[in-house]
């Protein structure tokens, strides 16, 4: 559904992404997982738009995304930090963004009533602490009922109920057959969502592999472990190498 | 008018500021009119009120709206709208806003004590420097990410236009005085949209026979229609340049 | 004063003498004359001509005896576009109640509608002049009265129109509660001596109201100059007398409401100037009082050359001008007194009316300008006006000596 070829970005002299490709399929749930800075959110800005590549291209449903809008229609974005319009209420964010997208379907509102935004429509975005910011991130994500979801950090700043409520959201709309993006760096949050993990360093595809897959060549049962494992082999390797070079 | 457009418009209408402004160029203008008894004088009091104080609300309010609007922008990147639409639509509804509020403020009392060739270049003059102080603003605002800096340049644009550009002239002046400048001198003060501005104006009042030679070769050039309309287009260019390349960085840019 | 009265009591007694004799000549349809030059051939001196109302085209008409002709409900005389209509070749003649229209337009011979040569004791009063080339022409004469005619014209440039009031070369004029306008220049004096010029109406000229050169010992009084295309000019004169006039609207790049050019012991008192590019403009001037002048809304209120010495300027209202001054040289050998500027922001502590601190006329951007007439474009711009501020709290560049030492607080009442 999304097929990422040689993506590069630099910031300055700062590589961000450097010759990324990667495919994603309908009823995945992807987690990409790195260090602090790695460029995932960089990765997941570019799918979205709203980072413009130097070089490499991004297809989604086969078609080239470049200077292209309307392909956005089919995801739900939540970011990392939801940032909006200081002196709009939720109510209004929310029926902005309706008309926006033009979106005449019907509407996802099983996380307003869990979250019960209800209550609090009318505040203003200023007024809102973090964690009810990232719900009005999270209502608006799935509101759509898109065909891609891209969560960037979804559970940063959730309180443990309303994490729990989120996962099981994003549970039930994989079982739907769409394809979820999630970057998260809480690594067992991930245990019991996703089926496939990407792994990214400074800019770079360390791995990509279905949880299975990882789970058995590394004979470890928690996400964890299994990439911290991994990390381990590939720490020992360049170590080993750079002695080798070193002697 | 799409979405967006109404959107910005709505908001900037309910801003606070927006309503003192409009209401202080209400005061001001039909203060000047009612206190002096010759209209031609109030004119000349209006027009250094609109080339001094409309550059400045519309580039460093322009500037604060697009710095504080940065996450709507972020939110509106990641829905299906167009990139160019969205600056678009930031940009019309940020002109129409302030056009607005200087139609209500200053235009209404000027075309009333004035509906005549003056009161209507006056006005003209009021929304092209208007409109070019936004476009300005949006070029400056999407040069430097932080706001601090973004504002500093506005206000430094402006203080450009309104003070230092004739500074400079006059500096000019001085070092040439033994040559004949005037045509270059016309030529020079294009390059200031305030200066344009008041020149255009000023031609049309009776205080230009008081330019002496130096109005005589203005008038000869911007008093035929050929050259008033030369001098709208340059105008238009003030508005349609910076905003096209701010346009062009935003279509780029990275958020 | 006391000699005019002499002199009109003269001509009065003289006329009540030869009236006695003389016969009354009438000219009209049905009358005994079918036309003017048929009665003046017939007339002796001092008679009296009646000319009935009807149109007359006879070329030129010329006057050579002393003769009283008067117009009886307007009369017509057409010059066709050809003639001088009247030629006036004797002294003592009164022409009195005429249309005179259309006369030639030769730029030569300087035709007028009526043309007085070396006329003495000559009145031409209470005529009607519609588009001549010269209106009323003034060679050579002495004690002529021009009083109460329109003269009316509707020139474009300069070179093909000629002049209202035309006198040249005479002595003892009184030009009185004329109208002249469209014409060259309203009313022109060259070479014209101890004569006055008195309650006309001078505007839309194409160059000057008044224009006036070489007259010395004359005054003209309370008339009124206004939206002629340069004001008024009065060049190498000394001794003139001008009071109570009203010179307004003459704006354009070089009007003036007067031009002062080589005047010397001269007074202006008690005049007018409102709305005019330069309210004065003074150029080797000197000797000259101002005073109690009111200068509204000019550009300049007064442009002082720095050609000009010893004029005293003192009790005049200076109100909403652009500029009060102006002046191309830092010596300044003029005196301000004691004058009305509504610029001033000093104080008067003592109460005594006058401001404690001097008032400097001159602005920065006058100054500027004057010496870089470029300049001008920064004209109404912001820069001007800080600087302008930073200059009265803080005079570096204007002269410092062009200042009024005892501004008054309070606008003197001349109206």
């Amino acid at each position: 559904m999304i097929e990422i070829n040689g993506l590069n970005k630099k910031f300055g002299k700062l590589q961000v992404l450097d010759n990324v490709s990667l495919g994603f399929n309908k009823g995945e749930c992807v987690a990409l997982i790195g260090p602090n800075g790695c460029g995932k959110t960089t990765l997941i800005k570019s799918i979205l738009g709203m980072v413009v590549p130097d070089s490499g291209s991004i297809h989604f449903d086969g078609k080239d995304v470049k200077h292209q809008h309307a392909y956005r229609e089919r995801i739900g974005y939540m970011p990392q930090i939801g940032r909006y319009p200081e002196n709009m209420s939720i109510e209004r964010i929310l029926t902005t963004v309706q008309s926006l997208r033009g979106y005449t379907g019907e509407l996802d509102s099983d996380l307003m009533q869990h979250f019960n935004i209800k209550a609090i429509a009318d505040k203003r975005m200023r007024t809102l602490s973090g964690g009810t910011t990232q719900k009005v991130s999270a209502c608006l994500a799935f509101m759509f009922n898109p065909d891609v979801l891209i969560l960037d950090e979804p559970t940063a700043g959730l309180d443990p109920l309303a994490s729990e409520i989120l996962k099981e959201k994003i549970i039930e709309e994989k079982s739907k057959g769409k394809l979820i993006l999630i970057t998260s760096h809480l690594l067992s949050e991930l245990d019991d969502l996703v089926t496939s993990i990407v792994f990214m360093q400074e800019g770079t595809i360390k791995f990509h592999l279905p949880v299975q897959e990882l789970l058995q060549s590394t004979s470890e049962s928690k996400l964890s472990k299994a990439i911290a494992s991994v990390l381990r082999q590939e720490n020992a390797f360049k170590h080993a190498t750079s002695n080798q070079l070193q002697s | 008018m799409n979405k967006i457009t109404r959107f910005v418009i709505t908001d900037i209408v309910r801003n606070k500021i927006m309503i003192v402004y409009a209401l202080l160029l209400a005061a001001l203008s039909w203060g000047v009119f009612s206190m002096e008894d010759n209209v031609s004088k109030g004119m000349l009091t209006i027009l250094n009120l609109i080339l001094l104080n409309v550059p400045l609300v519309a580039v460093i309010f322009s500037t604060i709206y697009l710095y504080n609007s940065s996450e709507f922008i972020e939110l509106l990147l990641s829905q299906p709208v167009k990139r160019s639409r969205i600056w678009w639509s930031l940009f019309s509804g940020l002109q129409l806003a302030l056009l607005l509020a200087f139609v209500l403020g200053a235009g209404i009392p000027i075309l009333i004590f004035s509906p005549d060739a003056l009161g209507i270049t006056m006005l003209l003059v009021g929304v092209m420097v208007n409109a070019i102080f936004v476009a300005l603003a949006f070029l400056g605002s999407i040069l430097t990410r932080d706001k601090a800096k973004g504002i500093g340049m506005a206000i430094m644009l402006w203080l450009f236009f309104a003070l230092l550009f004739d500074g400079l002239v006059l500096f000019l002046l001085f070092q040439f005085s033994d040559y004949p400048i005037e045509k270059v001198m016309v030529v020079i003060s294009t390059l200031s949209p305030i200066d344009l501005s008041r020149i255009l104006v000023l031609l049309q009042m009776d205080v230009s026979a008081m330019m002496g030679y130096s109005g005589a070769i203005f008038r000869e050039f911007f008093g035929t229609t050929s050259g008033i309309g030369i001098c709208f287009t340059i105008l238009l260019l003030w508005i349609a340049v910076p905003f096209l390349i701010s346009l062009r960085k935003f279509n780029r840019k990275d958020l | 004063m006391s000699r005019l009265v002499v002199i009109l009591h003269c001509i009065f007694v003289l006329l009540m003498h030869f009236n006695a004799e003389a016969k009354s000549l009438h000219v009209g349809r049905g009358q005994v004359y079918s036309d003017i030059k048929s009665a003046l051939a017939q007339s002796a001196a001092y008679d009296t001509i009646f000319v009935h109302s009807g149109t007359y085209a006879e070329g030129n008409i010329e006057i050579k005896k002393p003769l009283t002709i008067i117009g009886l409900s307007y009369p017509v005389i057409d010059g066709k576009g050809k003639y001088e209509m009247v030629s006036v070749r004797a002294s003592h003649v009164e022409f009195n109640g005429f249309i005179l229209r259309n006369s030639g337009y030769a730029s030569l011979d300087d035709p007028a509608a009526i043309k007085l040569y070396g006329s003495n004791y000559s009145k031409v009063i209470n005529n009607i002049l519609e588009d001549n080339f010269f209106g009323i022409y003034i060679q050579y004469g002495k004690h002529c009265l021009i009083k109460n005619n329109k003269i009316l014209a509707h020139g474009i440039e300069e070179q093909r129109i000629g002049n209202g009031i035309h006198c040249w070369k005479s002595d003892s004029l009184q030009i009185i509660a004329n109208s002249i306008s469209g014409h060259r220049d309203g009313i022109y004096f060259e070479f014209v001596t101890n004569s006055v010029i008195w309650r006309n109406y001078s505007s839309k000229n194409v160059r000057y109201g008044l224009h006036f050169m070489f007259s010395h010992q004359d005054a003209y009084y309370t008339n009124v100059f206004s939206d002629n295309g340069a004001g008024v000019a009065v060049m190498f004169t000394k001794g003139v007398m001008m009071a109570n006039n009203v010179f307004e609207h003459n704006w354009g790049d070089a009007a003036y409401g007067i031009l002062l050019k080589e005047i010397s012991d001269s007074y202006i008192i008690g005049n007018k100037f409102r709305n005019n590019t330069s309210g004065i403009y003074m150029e080797g001037a000197s000797r000259i009082i101002l005073e109690k002048n009111t200068f509204i809304s000019n550009g300049w209120a007064m442009k002082v050359q720095a050609s000009c010495m010893d004029n005293i300027i003192e009790a005049n209202n200076f109100l909403s001008n652009t500029f009060d001054m102006g002046t191309n040289g830092t010596l300044v050998l003029n005196q301000f007194k004691s004058n009305y500027w509504d610029k001033y922001e000093g104080y008067d502590l003592n109460g005594d009316g006058f401001g404690d601190v001097p008032y400097h006329p001159l602005s920065l951007f006058s100054v500027i300008s004057e010496n870089n007439p470029s300049a001008m474009l920064l004209f109404r711009s912001f820069i001007m006006s800080l600087m302008d501020r930073s200059e009265k709290i803080m005079p570096s560049l204007t002269p410092d000596n062009f200042k009024d030492e005892q501004p008054l607080m309070h606008q003197l009442n001349y109206d």
